[in-house]
């Protein structure tokens, strides 16, 4: 049996730095949306805004009952309503959504087996294929 | 099996003691998924609609069967404490260990802010019924750390606690449905006919829907995080785990068919706290406090789950040298991993207090979609490295592999649905999760011991 991987033993200020690389990247990829999220478009100065009605808005009778006993008048709840989503589908951003996703798993399954090996080895030996 | 292919049978010291039933693993289970009927799921009617959103709560329902499934016959099989991640090590390899044990962090973590976010701005909402204005953020920072400090202490008693409270917040999902739909022999105020609408954006809403539909039942997989504890697990922990999803099933389908009765979607679709405003629409006082102290209680339960995984996660991690070995360390006198449980802090609370819980809880959902995903091709890789009958197996899933192509379909279709209104999100922890994978791979494999990686009293994997 081929002798057992000997790890070296980090130091306190290494193991410093890599918990910082970890929160940094932490902070840094998942923040970047939420401070990048797109504001909410302020309105016009001094345009004449057309009076928002519950019809104007698509809402029942028994809708607007419902909003006044939660509590949001019109003027609250019309930005909710309006807040709607863009399913248009762009190909090059979904093509690349797909790549990444495909790479990432294609990456780490492919290092892990080459890791996995190496453990086995030192687990169980040289290789002796079943 | 020979002597030698049983080399990693060495006996485990610090063994857990096996005192858990089937009762336990549901109730570890539905404790820390329940606060996904209070707040988040909700989201799925925003990007689909109501009935999207039912559509949606339905086929997640198939996923996470799918998950119980084959996670039973893993975890009753890797009956050692750390769940996924250790079946990863035996399974797949280092590097798919090293970001299980990081999906497992991000998703308990996320959903610890989530949970903080909730008890915030709920008590926001109660203090300006009643004319007053308080900031959320001194109640975000509380929650976290007092569920922290009792962490840091030990959570034996924390758990016990956290039954009871789980309990307590069902019984008030229930007592809402019968209250409102009439059964209980009071007038029924639900309006569905009134209520409901046509699908606002189409079926493409509904597979959109998908990404939070998942949020009925994130975290499910917890259960397998007990395995070393549980009595018989071939049979404890499927009955918990399948109970568990049944219970859920029904407690989310009573959530819906109760808040799409009381609200309009578009209300519903952005609301913080939905069961807590069904509550309030039922203008029954009773029924809005237990609907208060439901919400707290799920959340609080909730955020507690997730503070003992997330830091037992990051730190089984340390004590293989995945993460600095400094975060793998346990109190002298409370027997806690200290230094991870304070390491997350400070990370949930900053999520937390952005208030934007619809990315907060998209973080949660894409890693605990990217731990699926690696489910679907765990267990093919499972029955070909150690087919039937090589090793002892507490449960053997049916159909197979009829579970894991589903699981993979269902994947691909819920990563298309977060892309869909969400692709920034989705790119972000990508990109997370691939800087991280080329960082273990260049600077922290080194220091790792190769053999150490695997413990399990199995004969030699098939192929290698």
């Amino acid at each position: 049996m081929s002798k057992p991987y000997q790890p070296p033993v980090q130091s306190g200020a290494g193991q410093f730095f890599d918990s910082l690389v970890v929160l940094v990247l932490v902070y840094v990829s998942l923040m970047a949306p939420l401070l990048f999220k797109e504001a909410p478009a302020a309105p016009e100065a001094g345009a004449e805004k057309p009076a928002v009605t519950w019809e104007s808005l698509n809402q029942t009778p028994a809708m607007v009952e419902q909003w006044d006993k939660l509590g949001v008048n019109i003027e609250a709840a019309a930005p909710m309503i309006a807040n709607r989503f863009d399913y248009t589908i762009e190909p090059v951003s979904l093509i690349l959504t797909i790549l990444v996703i495909v790479g990432y798993f294609f990456f780490v399954l492919r290092t892990s087996d080459r890791e996995f090996r190496e453990v086995i080895r030192e687990r169980f030996g040289p290789g002796k294929e079943n | 099996m020979t002597a030698a292919s049983m080399a990693a049978a060495a006996p485990q010291k610090n063994a857990l003691l096996k005192v858990l039933g089937p009762i336990h693993v549901w109730a570890l289970g539905v404790g820390i998924v329940l606060v996904g009927e209070y707040m988040g799921w909700n989201f799925s009617v925003g990007k689909g609609g109501a009935y999207g959103s039912l559509i949606a709560c339905w086929i997640i329902g198939l996923l996470y069967t799918c998950v119980a499934m084959i996670d039973s016959e893993v975890t009753s099989t890797v009956a050692a404490a750390g769940g996924q991640y250790t079946q990863a090590k035996h399974i797949i390899g280092p590097l798919m260990a090293f970001n299980v044990g990081l999906y497992l962090v991000m998703a308990y973590t996320m959903l610890e802010a989530a949970d903080a976010l909730v008890v915030g701005d709920l008590i926001k909402t109660v203090a300006g019924q009643y004319g007053a204005e308080v900031d959320t953020k001194p109640f975000v920072v509380l929650t976290v750390a007092v569920l922290a400090w009792l962490n840091y202490r030990g959570v034996f008693m924390t758990l016990t606690v956290n039954f009871v409270i789980t309990a307590f917040a069902f019984i008030a999902i229930v007592l809402l449905f019968f209250s409102t739909t009439g059964l209980g022999g009071a007038e029924p105020i639900l309006r569905h006919s009134e209520l409901l609408t046509e699908l606002p954006y189409g079926w493409i809403g509904v597979v959109a829907a998908l990404q939070f539909g998942m949020w009925y039942y994130l975290g499910i997989e917890g259960t397998c995080q007990a395995a070393e504890e549980v009595r018989s697990p071939g049979r404890s922990i499927p009955l918990g785990t399948m109970g568990g999803m049944i219970t859920l099933l029904i407690a989310a389908t009573m959530t819906w068919y109760v808040c799409a009765g009381l609200m309009p979607w578009e209300y519903l679709g952005q609301a913080v706290t939905p069961l807590y405003d069904a509550g309030r629409l039922t203008g029954n006082l009773e029924m809005e406090v237990v609907l208060f102290i439901g919400t707290i209680f799920a959340a609080v339960a909730s955020a507690n789950g997730c503070i003992n995984d997330a830091s037992r996660a990051w730190f089984s991690m340390a004590r293989d040298r995945y993460m600095p070995q400094w975060f793998g360390a346990v109190h002298p006198r409370y027997r806690t991993p200290y230094r991870s449980i304070l390491f997350l802090v400070p990370i949930a609370v900053s999520f937390a207090f952005t208030g934007l819980l619809d990315q907060v809880v998209t973080f949660s959902i894409l890693s605990g979609l990217l731990g699926y995903t690696f489910m679907s091709f765990n267990i093919v890789r499972f029955r070909k490295l150690w087919p039937l009958g090589s090793i002892n197996r507490g449960y053997v899933h049916p159909f197979h592999p009829i579970p894991c192509i589903l699981l993979g379909l269902l994947c691909a279709a819920t990563y298309f649905a977060t892309y869909l209104g969400y692709g920034a999100s989705l790119l972000s922890i990508m990109a997370f999760y691939i800087l991280i994978s080329v960082w273990f791979v260049t600077r922290r494999y080194k220091y790792v011991r190769r053999g150490d990686q695997f413990t399990m009293p199995w004969p030699r994997p098939k192929g290698y």
